[in-house]
């Protein structure tokens, strides 16, 4: 059992595990970035109420959001290729990520704005400011606080749902686990052990930065 | 994208039976094992806390195939042999039962810590005091949530799909393979999964607007 574990945590496995987990990481930001800018406009969008062009971003969101992320890669993967594109399994993954993923935050961003006093916003009015001043500087940096804890889980969702795209042949850290030990049944058991703790790590680390922000903020 | 429902609607439905049956199945033991752990958090006894909060975090921090894939694959190797559909629920009931612990937490947290207090002081024991007084109003708090919960429940049964569970997801890769119109094949399946979510999703906005 323990040599299972000598033989199986060698270094050109632990390499290849690593590599893996760098592409989890590369999709996993790019992802956030792209995510959280149209997440945020399209919150904005849906919290403002333009006529009918937030009712029917508010109904594609309201889509999105229900159904299962694994369809949208599927979406995604054998979609684009009919419009002519043809993603590789990274970008098509970035896209599709970016797709679920903003539509989530978009909510996030609707709600936190939605839970600013309004007298917050006729205060500024009050004072002389545009409604668009308002919002720019009085209520979304307000709002920004409430939603750090939701945006950050939303991330770290993000970064475990990224091994869904293992079934397009992304080759990330869930993928190259499944290589190794696929040579090897004996392996399966420390490949397993090894994931799950690369994971925990990543993903525990964010969590806990979501904590301190969330004390320094409040 | 009608005629996968006509040529393969009796497949399609096969599937979305499962999705449920997988999705309430894993609901009631997660719910068991989340307040378990919930409860667990808000004892006075020490070992309890700490391990309630080891539960949680490790199993919030690892993805829900990971510990699918982990039960697919080790435990027929180890233990018994199990199929995809039971590999899938257990994972997924173990997956939600530490968000729904996170849940159900919160939940006994708002209740103002005073009714523990009073229920203590007229000579109920803690537990008591959490079965009679404290878990029934946290419940109120926890429905909205719970509810999305068991959205994102049926969400997540598609990693049946990854470990031959034969729900609609799996099915949906079944039939796109065979008749070769993947996208149309999707949009049923989306439609189907739309079916089950949308309207929950809406209720659950009702019902948190009418609690609040």
């Amino acid at each position: 059992m323990l040599n299972d574990f000598i033989n199986a945590y060698s270094l050109m496995n632990l390499r290849y595990l690593l590599a893996g987990l760098g592409i989890t990481i590369f999709v996993s930001i790019i992802s956030i970035i792209g995510s959280y800018i149209i997440g945020a406009i399209l919150g904005i969008i849906r919290y403002v109420k333009i006529k009918y062009l937030s009712a029917v971003v508010g109904f594609v969101i309201d889509l999105i959001r229900n159904l299962p992320l694994l369809l949208i890669i599927f979406f995604i993967y054998f979609g684009l290729p009919s419009i002519g594109l043809k993603p590789s399994s990274i970008w098509a993954t970035i896209i599709a990520m970016i797709v679920f993923e903003s539509a989530m935050l978009a909510e996030i961003v609707r709600s936190g704005i939605q839970a600013v006093d309004w007298g917050q916003m006729e205060g500024a009015r009050a004072n002389g400011l545009t409604y668009t001043q308002a919002l720019w500087h009085i209520i979304l940096p307000q709002a920004m606080k409430k939603m750090i804890p939701a945006i950050v889980s939303q991330f770290i969702s993000l970064i475990k749902d990224t091994s869904l795209a293992t079934i397009i042949v992304l080759p990330d850290v869930m993928h190259n686990t499944q290589i190794v030990y696929g040579q090897n049944t004996n392996y399966i058991i420390p490949m397993f052990l090894m994931l799950a703790i690369m994971y925990f790590v990543v993903c525990y680390a964010l969590s806990l930065v979501s904590r301190y922000l969330e004390k320094r903020m409040a | 994208m009608i005629n996968i429902f006509q040529n393969y609607g009796a497949d399609l439905l096969l599937g979305l039976g499962n999705t449920l049956l997988c999705s309430v199945i894993a609901l009631f033991f997660s719910l068991i094992i989340g307040s378990m752990f919930a409860i667990f958090e808000t004892t006075p006894i020490k070992a309890l806390r700490i391990i309630a909060r080891i539960y949680i975090e490790v199993f919030r921090n690892i993805p829900l195939l990971v510990i699918t894939m982990f039960f697919y694959v080790v435990i027929p190797l180890m233990v018994a042999k199990i199929d995809g559909f039971t590999a899938g629920t257990i994972g997924l009931t173990i997956y939600t039962s530490a968000f729904i612990a996170e849940t159900v937490r919160s939940g006994i947290n708002s209740v103002e810590s005073g009714q523990m207090e009073g229920a203590r002081a007229n000579g109920m024991t803690f537990w008591q005091a959490m079965r009679y007084i404290i878990l029934p109003q946290a419940f109120r708090y926890v429905i909205p949530p719970l509810g999305n919960q068991f959205i994102n429940l049926v969400k997540n049964s598609s990693v049946l799909a990854f470990v031959a569970g034969f729900d609609l997801m799996y099915q949906g890769n079944v039939i796109a393979s065979n008749s070769l119109q993947t996208i149309n094949t999707y949009m049923a399946v989306g439609v189907l999964y739309l079916v089950i979510t949308m309207p929950l999703s809406y209720y659950m906005r009702h019902l948190e607007k009418k609690l609040a």
